[in-house]
């Protein structure tokens, strides 16, 4: 199996906030929106340096994303960023008139996603964001896995015509991906070709994903290890191209098992391929507090919990 | 820029605007009636817009923000008579396959319109948008939106009447329906909004009462002095007092004409009261 290493942990909040500063110079038609948590989201380069193209609403999130759809208008790309949860679940109603049915170009930047948060809890780990964001017709969804891919991310959204929701999170996580690279909007990265079982991660489990197929090679079970950043549009093409060496699937995500890209994917195997598939997600129920990792661990989103998912779906198969 | 006087406008449009319910069967005719001289006022004497070089985006002219989007009779027949669109395409208002939906889209590209509205309490967000962007673009034109009084009730709306007033978007000129009316009764019965004048004044707004909401040289002089008061470091509400179903008398000043359509027989009572100043669709 392929290698992978890093030299540094770093959070993906950091790339996006890195992007946006860089944005901000390419592009003067860049505005950014947050709603009291500029040092959270990582805006406080792009306010300092553009100080007329940032906007703090305070805690208005609702204001913040009708204002954004508003920029839009006078040409502008706002790049509206809060936690996710209070840039979905409290904003949805907004989100789906002012921005997705109207076809605006605004870019929803969603920090401090899924469990990862930890102390703070349920109220503020978003484990539902993407499936809601998946339903919004003409909404672009992705989940990024590093630092690097999140700034690559970042910066691609910025070309991008239409309504993106973006998340990443908090914690400091390893950044193996290569810096500068090239982020396709919809165009899953292969991280290792096998041919017993599809690993499809996303987000923060792409890394505990790596883990598990190294423990797994080394058991001589060869994984096709793929990342999709991209849950809309899905890159069906590379899924099936992968399903069809492996017949069996396992997919990994900090989200519930509903609404999320396991749910995503599954639907495409039973219209295309129907294959065992095992999903590494929460189970449908809220978070709690306690350290990202502590969480991540109880709820099996980890390396020994992608291990296990792939020996339950070598038996189905 | 027009040959046809502006007062030939509201009969027109209040004839329209109960045909087109008529015809569909459903639609929202109060507050579209009470609304015709705000409409003819606002698009055909105040805004700096052109309709033939209508574009999504709003750059370099005066914008609308329908914000209670409900009253689309009353929106869709003024951008029609202003020449957004041919008027003929008032007949597939609320029908299958028609770019006129129930509430106003962008999706179908219908000309005039820049955003959705409907789920009520947003176009004063949106609006800060568009004014603050305009600001960015150096661009001294205006941004004008609509709102029901019911509408206030909604809290997002205080998130931008306070942003607004904090922020001082001197740019932005607000205007509320204020009829009373809402769908359950009169909105100082089912959620009184109090002392509304007060209420703006203490957000940092600047506000202009039009008393004679239904009077066309009212209203005309009532938007003449809101935009005076624009690039003065406050945003500008208008308080428009009209009556719901204005025109019609069966209609004037009953709530419950808030979302109903006319029968064939109300259709014929209507009509009698509202000259046919220009040509029906």
């Amino acid at each position: 199996m392929k290698k992978y290493t890093y030299t540094e942990k770093k959070d993906t909040r950091s790339g996006f906030g890195d992007a946006l500063t860089i944005l901000g110079r390419q592009n003067e038609n860049v505005v950014a929106l947050t709603a009291d948590v500029a040092g959270s989201v990582k805006m406080t380069d792009f306010a300092k340096e553009f100080p007329g193209r940032f906007f703090d609403t305070g805690i208005q999130e609702a204001n913040m994303i009708g204002m954004a759809a508003g920029f839009t208008l006078e040409g502008k790309i706002p790049f509206a960023a809060t936690f996710a949860e209070f840039i979905s679940g409290r904003v949805y109603d907004q989100i789906r008139q002012a921005v997705a049915y109207s076809e605006k170009n605004v870019k929803i930047c969603a920090s401090h996603s899924g469990l990862t948060v930890g102390e703070d809890g349920a109220t503020h780990q978003a484990l539902e964001d993407l499936g809601m964001m998946k339903m919004l017709p003409g909404m672009t969804v992705i989940n990024t896995c590093d630092y690097n891919q999140t700034k690559a991310a970042t910066l691609a959204i910025a070309e991008h015509p239409g309504p993106v929701y973006l998340r990443f999170g908090r914690p400091k996580v390893p950044n193996f991906t290569p810096a500068n690279q090239n982020f396709e909007i919809g165009k899953a990265v292969i991280l290792n070709e096998g041919k017993d079982v599809s690993i499809f991660a996303t987000g923060h489990l792409v890394w505990p994903a790596i883990e598990a197929a190294e423990k797994l090679e080394a058991e001589g079970i060869s994984v096709d290890l793929i990342n999709i950043h991209t849950i809309k549009p899905l890159d069906e093409e590379t899924i099936l191209n992968s399903v069809k060496k492996t017949g069996a699937v396992v997919t990994c995500e900090e989200h519930n098992r509903f609404g999320g890209v396991g749910e995503s994917i599954a639907a495409l195997l039973t219209n295309k391929l129907p294959t065992p598939q095992e999903f590494v997600a929460v189970n449908d129920r809220f978070g709690e507090s306690g350290t990202g990792n502590e969480l991540m661990h109880k709820y099996g989103l980890d390396t020994e919990g992608i291990y296990k998912a792939v020996k339950r779906v070598l038996n189905k198969k | 820029m027009h040959n046809t006087t502006i007062e030939k406008y509201p009969p027109q449009i209040r004839r329209d605007i109960v045909r087109m319910v008529h015809d569909a069967q459903s639609g929202h005719p109060g507050g579209s009636l009470g609304t015709v001289e705000f409409f003819t006022a606002l698009f055909f004497k105040i805004m700096d817009i052109d309709p033939g070089k209508f574009s999504v985006k709003s750059t370099g002219e005066d914008t609308f923000i329908l914000s209670n989007g409900h009253i689309t009779p009353v929106y869709y027949s003024t951008l029609a008579r202003r020449g957004y669109f041919d008027i003929r395409e008032l007949a597939t208002f609320r029908r299958f396959g028609t770019r006129l939906q129930g509430h106003p889209s962008v999706h179908d590209g219908l000309p005039g319109v820049r955003i959705a509205s409907g789920s009520l309490g947003q176009g004063l967000s949106v609006a800060l948008g568009v004014a603050q962007g305009k600001k960015l673009n150096n661009d001294t034109h205006l941004v004008y939106t609509l709102h029901g009084d019911g509408e206030l009730q909604e809290g997002q709306i205080w998130e931008a009447v306070l942003y607004a007033g904090a922020k001082g978007i001197d740019n932005l000129i607000a205007t509320v329906d204020y009829n009373n009316a809402q769908i359950d009764g009169k909105v100082d019965d089912v959620l009184s909004l109090g002392n509304l004048k007060a209420k703006f004044e203490a957000f940092n707004w600047k506000v202009v009462e039009i008393k004679e909401g239904n009077n066309l040289q009212a209203v005309i002089e009532g938007l003449y002095q809101a935009k005076s008061l624009t690039g003065k470091g406050k945003p500008v509400a208008v308080l428009l007092h009209t009556l719901m179903g204005y025109g019609v008398d069966f209609m004037q000043g009953d709530y419950r004409w808030h979302g109903k359509p006319l029968n064939d027989e109300q259709l014929e009572k209507a009509l009698v009261q509202l000259p046919e100043t220009l040509q029906d669709y």
